[in-house]
Order: structure tokens, then C-alpha cells, then sequence
């Protein structure tokens, strides 16, 4: 699942690279896309949280025998 | 960039309201001190015990400068809609990223170790004390710059609101009669640096990430109400827009080039937030949390918070380019829509404290992690546990921070009239430069310390190369490419070919920083 998660950060990046169009009447579209480019990024975050924790390192680091 | 006058006639109530704002974040900060535990692990890291509120706000109070508010408007104003897809929305890619794959490792291995600053921790990864002694002063160098924007980005602010607007004089023509009525950059310079030490001395890590809090608050909130005002007076967000320039609505670069981002441009200043995973100011907050689930809401919330404070920034700098004359300067472009928009004195007053609020939530992180940095990688370096004691060691730490806000206010006014804020994007480029030694360090098992050193040799050379070339800080790129894509690739490759070419670590000693696991 880590490198499903990696995949969409590096499609993602590609994607960043992304018209006088307006989106809702006031929002530029290329600001609109990077707006959505935003959002899309927390719910990367999310997914990276939710499937890509480091627990066993965490839990070596946060073991009372700490050195 | 500069912060000219935002008044159409000198009042003191934005003065007023100014002041009240330091107030409530002095009271703030020094209550919050009251909490200090007396230990130098409560100074330098709050004991490890910042929650995930707290540290998202004071990481990304910290993150977020004055450029958030005032410079992405100058920007969008200058090179149009481009500006939030440039420095915004691959921040929130890449923070996040550097968050998760950087921080939490960090924060694990400075648990499990007691690491206090960025160079204990390399220092024991490359086996090599005398590493520290090469690293220390280029993180010293490149934070210097970041610090003297603050100062000077406040005094410069203040002179705006209190200076001589046309015929009629500044707000306190008696007293400061060489500066024509305006509060003078030493006075400002005293005041901010006075204000942000008070705090940083009695409670260190813990005062400051109370005060970030209550300031990164204030400062998305105060760039959300001058997005409203402003909207309103110019009668709503599709009228708004409408008046705006149609060059500045595209990312094409105009026939004069004028406005716009070249494609490759686009493309390498990508490189330039890899800086946060080797800000040592944030290193500090990344291990001040409680626990590795406090880096939850940071790595998720932090690209929604550069879009709330962005994304009105960067349509008022578009609106402006149907009102301001085109050759206003950057920096007064937020100001000066506010002044002539909304024009009320109180809102100018908040609209500015929310600009020092921004100015000061870095303040006082990069003022507490030098001070951090000389006390435990220079004065403790080579001595014996318990050769201070704790006290000992918290006094030499205050010391040491008097000493680099005294220094910062003196190079301020110093350099005060020179044109610092270009060389923002410098240390930016310089601590990008650095990223792949941290990198190497966490997740290559074969760098070596000859690697480490290559790694930082290349991109500070390389870097102080591309700096002379500038003229010392002008914006420059090379045909087009960021200079800082060319620094990160021969830091990298120094770091991957000098490592093969040299003995790999022992691996008893590659073990400790990567534990077998399961």
C-alpha cells in the first residue's frame, strides 16, 4: 500500500504542472485547479496516514527502554 | 518588496489597535510561561508534550512569513494567477510530504536519543563531530536573512502606517521629526525584538508555540477580512474579478513578459519547499509533540491552511490590477487595496497586526532554535554530562538567544535600506539544496560521512556560485531553471557517488537509526 501511496504523490506531482475561464463566475479555472490540486493533497495526506503509518517505528521510538 | 503607507490621513487608531495586539500576545505568551518546568528540555523542546493543535498551528505559524499575506498578493498582482499554483499548492504537496516521510521519523529517532538540534542527530548518523562544525555556520548564514525580513519587514510596515501621507505630515511629527512623524525603524525594531524575547526567555519552546498559535489565528483571520472588505467594496466576487486584468487571469507569459510563468520555471521551483525538511526551526517543533500522532492533523490540515490564507490573498492581488497603476510596488499591494478600498483606520490597524503577527510567529521560533543550536551544538559539544547543570544550561541558552536578537536588531538597521527580502528565496534555495543529505540520512543505509560531507560541500558551493552570479540576492535563473534545482541535483549526486566510492557505516551502527522492525 506504501507504494500505491507513493504512485499517487508522484502522479500528483506531475499532475501540478496542469485558459481565461472562469469557474463559478469569479475563481480564474487555473486557480480553480490548483484549488482542487489542495484539497486533493489532504486527502493524500489522509490515505498516507491511514495506510502508510510507520506503527513498528513509532512504537520502537515511543518503548519506555528508550536509550 | 517594501511596506509603504496604507493611510489616506495620519490616525493613531491603527497604531492603537497594533499595540493592543502585541499586548494580548505579550499577556498570551508570558501566562503560557508560567507553565515552564525550569528544565532545558522544557526550554528547547516543551518536554515533548505539544499537542496536535497546537503543533499544526505553530509548524505552520512558523512555515507562513509575511510573504504569506503581503507577498502573494504583490505576486499575483505582478505575475497574475500563476502565483498560487507557484508557491502554494506544491507547498501543500511538498510540506506534507516532508512532514510525513521527514518529521516523523526525526521525531522518532530525536525520542528515542534525546536529540535537541538538527546537527546531534547528524553528528551521530555520520559518526563525525567535526560535520557539526561544517553544518552549523551554513544554517546559521541562511537563517540570518529569513530573521533580518522579519525586523525589517515590521519596521518598514509600521513606517507605512504612521509615515507622511502627501502634504500632510506623519503621526508623531514632534518626537520623530528626522523621520518625518513616522514611528522610526529603530524604535519598531526595539519594540518587535523586545515583545517576541520576552517570551522566548521565560518560557522558550513552550511560550513560543502558545504565541504561534494566537498568531497564526490572527493572521489567517485578518487575511480572510480584507478579502471580504475588499470583495464588498468592489460590489461582490464576480464584479471583482471582472475589473481585473485579463493577462493576469492566465499563466502565459505576456508578450513583454511581463506577467506569467515560464513553463521550466513552473517546473524547478518545486524544488524550493524541500526547504522545510531542513529548517532547524522546524526540526524544533517537529520534536516538541507529544507523540507521533500529533503530526496527524499537521501532515492532513497543513495544504488546506496555505489555501485558506492563499487563495484571498491571490484574488485581491488580481482585483488589484484594475485599480493599482502597474508599476506599484510588490510589497504595498495588499496594503494600499485596503487603504484606498476600506479606508477605516481600525481595520488597517488589524489588517497590520495581522501582517506582525505573521512577521513575528517566525520570529520567534528562528531566534529560539539559534540560541538552541549554539547552546547544545557549540558550548555543550565535547563536554561531560553534568558538567552544567540544568540551570546552567537554560541560563547559557538565554544568554546566547539576547545575544542573536541583539545582533539581528543591530544588522537591521544596518542593512536597512538595502533590499533583504530577495534574498528570502535564497535561503530557501539553500536549505532545499540541503534536503538530500537529510534524505540520505534517514533512508539510505549506505551513506557514508564522506558522502555527508560531499553532499554539503556541493550544494554550498554550488549555491554561493548561483548568489554571486545574482549580484548577492537578485532573482535569477538559468535559462529559466531555478537555481535551486541545479543545487539539489549536485548535492544529491555528490551524496550517491562519494558514498559508493567510500566504506560503508558499520553496520552494528546503521542498525541503531534503522531498527529492524516486526
Amino acid at each position: 500500500m506504501r507504494k500505491v501511496i507513493a504512485l499517487i504523490a508522484i502522479v500528483m506531482a506531475v499532475l501540478h504542472q496542469d485558459s481565461p475561464d472562469l469557474v463559478f463566475g469569479f475563481m480564474p479555472i487555473g486557480l480553480f485547479y490548483h484549488v482542487c490540486f489542495s484539497i486533493c493533497c489532504a486527502i493524500l495526506a489522509t490515505l498516507a496516514i491511514k495506510f502508510a503509518w510507520p506503527t513498528e517505528l513509532v512504537e520502537w521510538a515511543e518503548n519506555e527502554d528508550s536509550e | 518588496m517594501t511596506f509603504p503607507p496604507i493611510l489616506a490621513a495620519a490616525s493613531t487608531t491603527p497604531l492603537v489597535v497594533v499595540s493592543i495586539y502585541l499586548c494580548i500576545l505579550l499577556g498570551l505568551a508570558l501566562s503560557s510561561a508560567k507553565l515552564f518546568r525550569g528544565t532545558s528540555g522544557d526550554y528547547f523542546v516543551a518536554s515533548r508534550s505539544i499537542g496536535p493543535f497546537m503543533l499544526l498551528m505553530s509548524v505552520f505559524g512558523t512555515t507562513m512569513t509575511a510573504f504569506a499575506l503581503v507577498g502573494s498578493t504583490g505576486k499575483a498582482f505582478g505575475i497574475g494567477v500563476g502565483t498560487y499554483g507557484l508557491m502554494a499548492s506544491s507547498s501543500g504537496l511538498i510540506h506534507a510530504s516532508c512532514f510525513f516521510l521527514i518529521g516523523i521519523k526525526l521525531w522518532s529517532l530525536g525520542k528515542k536519543y534525546g536529540y535537541v538540534t538538527q546537527i546531534q542527530f547528524f553528528r551521530d548518523r555520520f559518526q563525525s563531530q567535526r560535520f557539526g562544525y561544517l553544518l552549523f555556520p551554513i544554517l546559521v548564514i541562511l537563517v540570518i536573512p529569513y530573521l533580518l525580513i522579519g525586523v525589517i519587514g515590521a519596521a518598514k510596515t509600521l513606517i507605512g502606517i504612521t509615515g507622511p501621507k502627501g502634504p500632510n505630515p506623519g503621526m508623531f511629527p514632534e518626537f520623530f521629526a528626522s523621520s518625518n512623524g513616522a514611528v522610526p525603524a529603530w524604535l519598531t525594531g526595539i519594540v518587535i525584538c523586545a515583545v517576541v524575547l520576552c517570551y522566548i526567555f521565560a518560557g522558550g519552546s513552550r511560550a513560543a508555540a502558545w504565541a504561534n498559535t494566537f498568531q497564526t489565528l490572527v493572521f489567517m483571520s485578518m487575511g480572510l477580512l480584507a478579502f471580504y472588505l475588499i470583495s464588498q467594496e468592489l460590489g461582490g466576487l464576480s464584479a471583482a474579478i471582472e475589473q481585473a486584468s485579463a493577462t493576469h487571469l492566465v499563466r502565459t507569459v505576456s508578450e513583454g513578459g511581463e506577467t506569467g510563468v515560464p513553463q521550466i520555471t513552473f517546473l524547478t521551483y518545486m524544488f524550493i519547499p524541500l526547504s522545510v525538511g531542513m529548517f532547524p526551526h522546524l526540526f524544533q517543533h517537529w520534536l516538541t509533540a507529544r507523540s507521533a500522532k500529533s503530526f496527524r492533523l499537521t501532515v492532513i490540515a497543513h495544504p488546506i491552511c496555505i489555501m485558506i490564507v492563499w487563495v484571498p490573498c491571490v484574488l485581491v492581488g488580481l482585483w488589484a490590477t484594475g485599480r493599482l497603476p502597474a508599476d506599484t510596488v510588490s510589497g504595498a499591494v495588499l496594503a494600499k487595496t485596503v487603504g484606498i478600498l476600506v479606508k477605516d483606520p481600525i481595520v488597517i490597524g488589524l489588517v497590520t497586526a495581522g501582517i506582525l503577527a505573521a512577521i513575528m510567529s517566525s520570529l520567534d521560533s528562528q531566534f529560539l532554535c539559534l540560541g538552541t543550536m549554539f547552546t547544545n551544538d557549540i558550548v555543550l559539544q565535547g563536554e561531560r554530562k553534568g558538567r552544567f547543570t540544568d540551570k546552567q544550561i537554560i541560563l547559557i541558552a538565554r544568554g546566547f538567544v539576547v545575544a542573536v536578537v541583539v545582533l539581528t536588531y543591530i544588522l537591521s538597521l544596518v542593512l536597512f535600506k538595502k533590499n533583504v527580502f530577495d534574498l528570502a528565496i535564497w535561503s530557501f534555495s539553500g536549505f532545499a539544496s540541503l534536503t538530500p543529505l537529510v534524505f540520505a540520512a534517514l533512508y539510505w543505509k549506505r551513506a557514508t560521512k564522506a558522502g555527508a560531507y560531499a553532499s554539503v560541500i556541493g550544494a554550498a558551493i554550488t549555491w554561493f556560485t548561483f548568489f554571486a552570479a545574482s549580484g548577492f540576492g537578485g532573482e535569477y535563473t538559468i535559462g529559466g531553471v531555478m537555481p535551486v534545482a541545479i543545487c539539489f541535483a549536485v548535492s544529491a549526486a555528490a551524496m550517491i557517488i562519494v558514498s559508493l566510492m567510500t566504506r560503508p557505516p558499520e553496520p552494528a551502527h546503521v542498525e541503531r537509526f534503522f531498527p529492524k522492525l516486526g
